[in-house]
């Protein structure tokens, strides 16, 4: 059983990226903070089921993950993953070949063509069932185990979502670019 | 020594550091000496540096804060 004290501290390390996560999953700042304190107050409640030296991170988020799914998810309007055709392997990169160098203008052409502000969407608008892995595993850096533990998923479906994830967010990336007129035919592979 | 399909096929579990250190030293070798493969591996990981790069941390509300403190009940540094 945990210390109430070190653990109020330790679990305050992660309020930040709890609450990043959150506003991720709400799109909204006052659902967000709603999640997070629930979060925090469930913790708190059952803290003493906590066993020190066991990932606190994990278990936050776990907290967090399920109260989303519970209480918050009925609000969200996002599509399913079977309103999404599938996207083939290696999307952007056949797409971009001009970009396909090691070169660091290349990198710089990525971020340009990629603004941070239209990958968070791009991510945000996901399916659920992708844009949790992603928001674990590419944001929060958590490994296919700990996402597998968080969303009590086998670690072949985390795998799978994240790929399936992954395409569709660099083939909604690329339709953003091309309606900015960034992208045209002929940065085009294909034909 | 992994050809092209099979390098390809583990991009995925490389680039997320999930490989045993076997596994990784036998696409290594396949990676020095194949420039298609390199620049497939070099570009995914560029895009995961722009989907991390563009997960900034987001300010914690001071409100959040108190209602966080609230269920605590006890004082934290903010």
């Amino acid at each position: 059983m945990a210390d109430n004290a070190e653990f109020t501290t330790e679990a305050m390390q992660y309020a930040q990226s709890l609450y990043s996560t959150a506003l991720r999953m709400t799109r909204n700042q006052s659902d967000a903070e709603d999640l997070v304190q629930e979060t925090y107050l469930k913790a708190f409640r059952s803290y003493g089921s906590f066993e020190t030296g066991t990932n606190l991170k994990a278990w936050l988020f776990r907290i967090l993950t399920n109260t989303f799914i519970n209480t918050y998810r009925a609000k969200q309007r996002r599509p399913q993953e079977s309103d999404l055709g599938s996207v083939e392997d290696l999307f952007l990169y056949k797409r971009l070949p001009s970009l396909a160098g090691l070169s660091e203008s290349a990198e710089e052409q990525l971020l340009d063509l990629f603004p941070a502000t239209e990958v968070r969407e791009a991510i945000e608008n996901l399916p659920e069932t992708f844009l949790l892995p992603m928001l674990l595993n590419d944001v929060e850096g958590f490994s296919y185990k700990e996402v597998a533990e968080i969303l009590d998923i086998p670690i072949g479906t985390v795998m799978s979502r994240l790929h399936r994830g992954r395409k569709t967010m660099q083939e909604a990336l690329y339709d953003y670019a091309s309606q900015r007129h960034l992208i045209t035919e002929k940065d085009n592979t294909d034909g | 020594m992994a050809d092209c399909n099979e390098t390809l096929k583990e991009l995925d579990r490389f680039l997320d550091n999930e490989l045993a250190s076997e596994a990784i030293s036998d696409l290594s070798v396949h990676l020095d000496g194949c420039v298609d493969c390199q620049k497939t591996f070099e570009f995914h990981a560029e895009l995961r540096n722009i989907v991390k790069l563009s997960a900034k941390q987001e300010p914690l509300p001071q409100s959040l804060l108190n209602k966080i403190k609230d269920c605590f009940g006890t004082e934290l540094e903010s």
